[in-house]
């Protein structure tokens, strides 16, 4: 008997057609845990680097992880994993929703594609029932549509469905793949499903999932319920409202944008607009928020609520979270909240991900403005704001004219398009679009993290540690009096000494020692999410989470059977970790590339740049070039990653 | 005729504050698992959350008696402009759908209130919206009312053959045993 995982994969060949249910060696899990673990392991096993994205070898997985189906709250992701076209690495989307919950009730922990269909389909997971069914009609189809479409086809209306939209049909490099009220969005796994002529893949499942010790799980999960009861009743004094709470940004129920519209950017990452908030806007907004949201909607399992039915008159319906609301006209300079929701829709029915493709519509604005596109690229355009953005949306996710090229992100287009072009694309780390932010000082923490991470996004990787330094000490103190959460005391006093202004303050403090520690913290605790594909919301995202890693291993020993400690739970997540960097290695990930934008912070200072990266390096075990060293790879059970390394010659015998 | 207290358990469901988790589902059938928290598996769940969330139908249902026949003619509502399925409200495991049926058995399903849980029923515990509330009150029944539903079977079975050929049967029958 397995516990908490099906322990079965399905093994879809698209070329022939072939499915097969395969019995995985329960050894991964005590190796990798599951989700991104055991899908990183996958990869590494499977995909020579040699392999381009949209090579046929390219896999292209869905994976639950170990807690989707048990009684853990929101425990619902799904980790989308494939070489990504845009930025050529191992990208992970993951996407809440209800998706993975429903595939493990089928009975499988994985569905891993591999090879291209000669016409379009669908996966249709049924328990034991699984087929691929002809997808033609659905062709053009928008990628919330066709969710409907499909239940109403197959007569279940329980099936979730996670789909792709003309964006993705089109491989555009940064579609995505909508399901529910979620998407997995980031790094075009929407271009990837396209490539393979996947149009969606719908699960229906009634098995159960076994706990080993079921008892003791709900004793711990006790605790974690009383502690959510107590965090949704005591929102955190000292921070902003959308970091006092639990759960991802309940941007669906706030209706105060002021933090958003002046702290953000507009355009294309450009402009920071500090008196935006007026009354007229507030009440305008907040007149046009509440007509609009219909209802605040969970992912599975989740006792938040961070999505909402969006009905919006004139167009259709579709569901909504985060910050999509704002990411649209915000790009376009549009003052107008109606804009968001509309252009929101299209957007989603297309299968493109919100936060790159905003972007890559205003850079576009920008070249045009510039004289750099021309009249010619713009033929037909509309010109007021709304209009151009619309667009532009549909150029670029029907890759029809100047949108052929956009279509390849902000990075590619640039330099297609030359002629300066380059100067644009300022917002872009391993040429991924990056939240709209820029500041003034330099900020240790968030280097490293911008700079390392293998997500290539910084919502996933930051979290646990306060965005800022408390003002009073006596705040100080009240914060660090009650935090059960951190790994280990040390971290009371760096906060504790983290001021404001003067010596103890950004940039030079926390100290580049310090901040290894404080992201290596942060890290860790995404990598145990992915791996159990638990909502960043409810821990590794939020300050003062209900799970961490002193409740994590005592869930996990119970789900499992395994008996794991803080110390065992580490080093798992460690491993998954270094073997993803250096696949990432292998694919061809360079020091050089570990960079945030130029123009992230005004404040620069190069020196203690270079510190911080070679401080946070030595700190993970990895030498001057980002590279896991060999004694680091011993330790994790990796030689076998070691010595393919050093056979590619990224590790050099004795020169760690 | 004499009058009896009887205890009447509810369940109020404010379906309005359902944000559609399915969190009732899972803990539902934890619960009722052998051992008691060893398995998950929602389809066996006493409460089933009826959901097309495009129209805004969140409607969680628990499960009531089993029916052996279908009934003759179904209802189909519109509330609010939300049309809602075919026999949406209705709680029986009923020949005419999968509700409510164990999956692998086919057997009914009914909701228990949780018998034997301490804390009461657990969908209520486990939904953190509010959405579920437990209410007992007293009410005063005429006695015969209260006749279990074995009373009432045995009852239709004596009518038709007879009290004799009943108890003798019952003897034979526990004779075997
Ligand atoms: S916190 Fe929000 S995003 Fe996370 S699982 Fe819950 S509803 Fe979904
Ligand atoms: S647990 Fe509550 S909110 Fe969640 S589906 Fe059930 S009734 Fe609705
Ligand atoms: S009261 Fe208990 S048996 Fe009834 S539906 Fe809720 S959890 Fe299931």
């Amino acid at each position: 008997m397995r516990y908490a995982e099906t322990g079965y994969n399905l093994e879809i060949d698209l070329a022939t057609g072939n499915i097969e249910r395969v019995e995985t060696d329960p050894k991964l899990m005590e190796l990798h845990l599951g989700g991104l673990g055991t899908s990183v392991k996958m990869h590494w096993d499977r995909v020579p680097p040699e392999t381009k994205p949209f090579d046929p070898e390219n896999l292209l997985i869905f994976s639950t992880g170990l807690f989707n189906g048990t009684p853990a709250y929101s425990s619902n992701r799904t980790v989308v994993s494939f070489i990504s076209p845009q930025t050529g690495l191992l990208a992970y989307p993951m996407m809440g929703g209800f998706w993975s919950a429903e595939l493990k009730y089928a009975g499988y922990d994985k569905v891993i594609f591999r090879n291209k269909s000669p016409k379009w389909v669908y996966l249709w997971v049924h328990n034991d029932t699984v087929e691929l069914r002809d997808a033609s009609h659905l062709e053009g189809r928008g990628a919330v549509e066709t969710q409907d479409l499909i239940r109403e086809e197959l007569g279940e209306p329980k099936a979730e469905v996670a789909a792709i939209g003309p964006a993705g049909e089109h491989k555009v490099f940064v579609a995505s793949i909508e399901q529910s009220r979620s998407s997995a969005s980031r790094g075009g796994g929407g271009a990837v499903m396209g490539d393979k002529k996947i149009k969606a893949v719908a699960v229906r499942g009634t098995k159960d999932v076994y706990l080993a010790r079921g008892a003791e799980f709900m004793e711990h999960m006790k605790e974690v319920t009383e502690y959510i009861n107590f965090r949704n009743e005591n929102p955190l004094p000292g921070v902003m409202t959308i970091l006092s709470g639990i759960g991802s940004p309940q941007e669906m129920k706030h209706t105060d944008e002021k933090w958003h519209t002046e702290s953000f950017a507009w355009g294309n990452a450009r402009v920071r607009r500090k008196d935006f908030w007026t009354k007229e806007v507030e009440e305008k907004w907040t007149k046009t928020h509440l007509g609009t949201v219909k209802r605040l909607i969970s992912c599975f399992n989740c006792p938040q609520q961070c999505g909402g039915l969006v009905s919006y008159e004139g167009v259709p319906r579709y569901m909504m979270k985060c910050f999509s609301k704002l990411t649209y006209l915000m790009a376009a300079y549009v003052d107008d909240l109606d804009f968001g929701f509309k252009i929101a829709q299209r957007a989603f029915e297309y299968g493109v991900d919100s936060f790159s493709t905003p972007q890559i519509l205003a850079f576009a604005v920008e070249l045009y403005e510039a004289g750099i596109l021309t009249d010619k690229d713009f033929e037909g355009c509309p010109s007021d704001k709304e209009g151009r953005f619309m667009w532009l949306l549909d150029r670029l996710a029907l890759r029809e004219g100047i949108g052929d090229v956009l279509a390849d992100g902000t990075y590619w287009a640039a330099r297609k398009i030359g002629n300066g072009a380059e100067e644009y694309d300022h917002n872009t780390i391993k040429k991924h679009e990056q939240m709209n932010i820029k500041l003034g000082m330099l900020d240790p923490l968030y280097y490293l993290m911008f700079a390392t991470n293998e997500k290539i996004s910084i919502t996933q990787i930051e979290g646990n540690w306060p965005q800022a330094a408390f003002p009073s000490r006596e705040d100080r103190e009240a914060f660090v009096k009650d935090w059960p959460q951190i790994p280990d005391d040390k971290f009371k006093q760096y906060f504790l000494d983290w001021e404001p202004r003067g010596d103890n303050s950004n940039p030079y403090y926390p100290t580049p020692q310090m901040s290894a520690e404080i992201v290596d913290w942060m890290e860790m605790l995404h990598n145990i999410d992915d791996a159990l594909c638990l909502c960043a919301g409810m821990a590794s995202f939020c300050l003062k989470p209900p799970y961490h890693i002193h409740n994590y291993p005592k869930l996990i020993s119970a789900a499992t059977g395994m008996d794991l400690d803080e110390e065992g739970l580490k080093k798992i997540v460690n491993r998954s970790r270094n073997l993803h960097r250096a696949y990432n290695i292998r694919l061809g990930l360079t020091r050089a590339d570990e960079k945030p934008p130029e123009d992230h912070w005004r404040k620069r200072f190069p020196e203690l740049e270079e510190e911080l990266l070679t401080t946070y390096y030595k700190y993970k075990g990895w030498n001057y070039d980002g590279v896991p060293t060999k004694e680091r790879l011993h330790e994790l059970d990796l030689d076998y990653v070691a010595e393919d390394l050093e056979k590619r010659g990224f590790l050099k015998d004795g020169q760690d | 005729m004499a009058k009896i207290k009887k205890t009447i358990k509810t369940i109020r469901v404010d379906a309005d504050k359902c944000n559609g988790c399915r969190g009732c589902e899972i803990i539902c059938s934890a619960y009722h698992a052998e051992p008691k928290y060893s398995s998950i598996n929602p389809a066996k769940s006493r409460i089933q959350v009826l959901t097309h969330r495009l129209q805004n139908i969140w409607l969680p249902v628990f499960a009531g008696e089993y029916t052996p026949a279908e009934c003759m003619g179904r209802d189909k509502y519109v509330i609010d402009g939300k049309e809602y399925e075919e026999c949406a409200f209705c709680r029986a495991a009923c020949p005419s759908r999968d509700l409510f049926k164990d999956p692998d058995s086919g057997l009914p399903l009914k909701c228990d209130m949780c018998e034997g849980n301490e804390s009461g029923p657990l969908c209520v515990e486990w939904c953190l919206n509010d959405v579920l509330t437990y209410e007992e009150r007293e009410e005063e029944v005429e006695e015969e009312v209260e006749m279990e539903e074995m009373e009432i079977g045995l009852g239709s079975l004596i009518d038709k053959y007879g009290l004799d050929k009943i108890a003798s049967t019952v003897a034979r029958m526990s004779q075997k045993d």
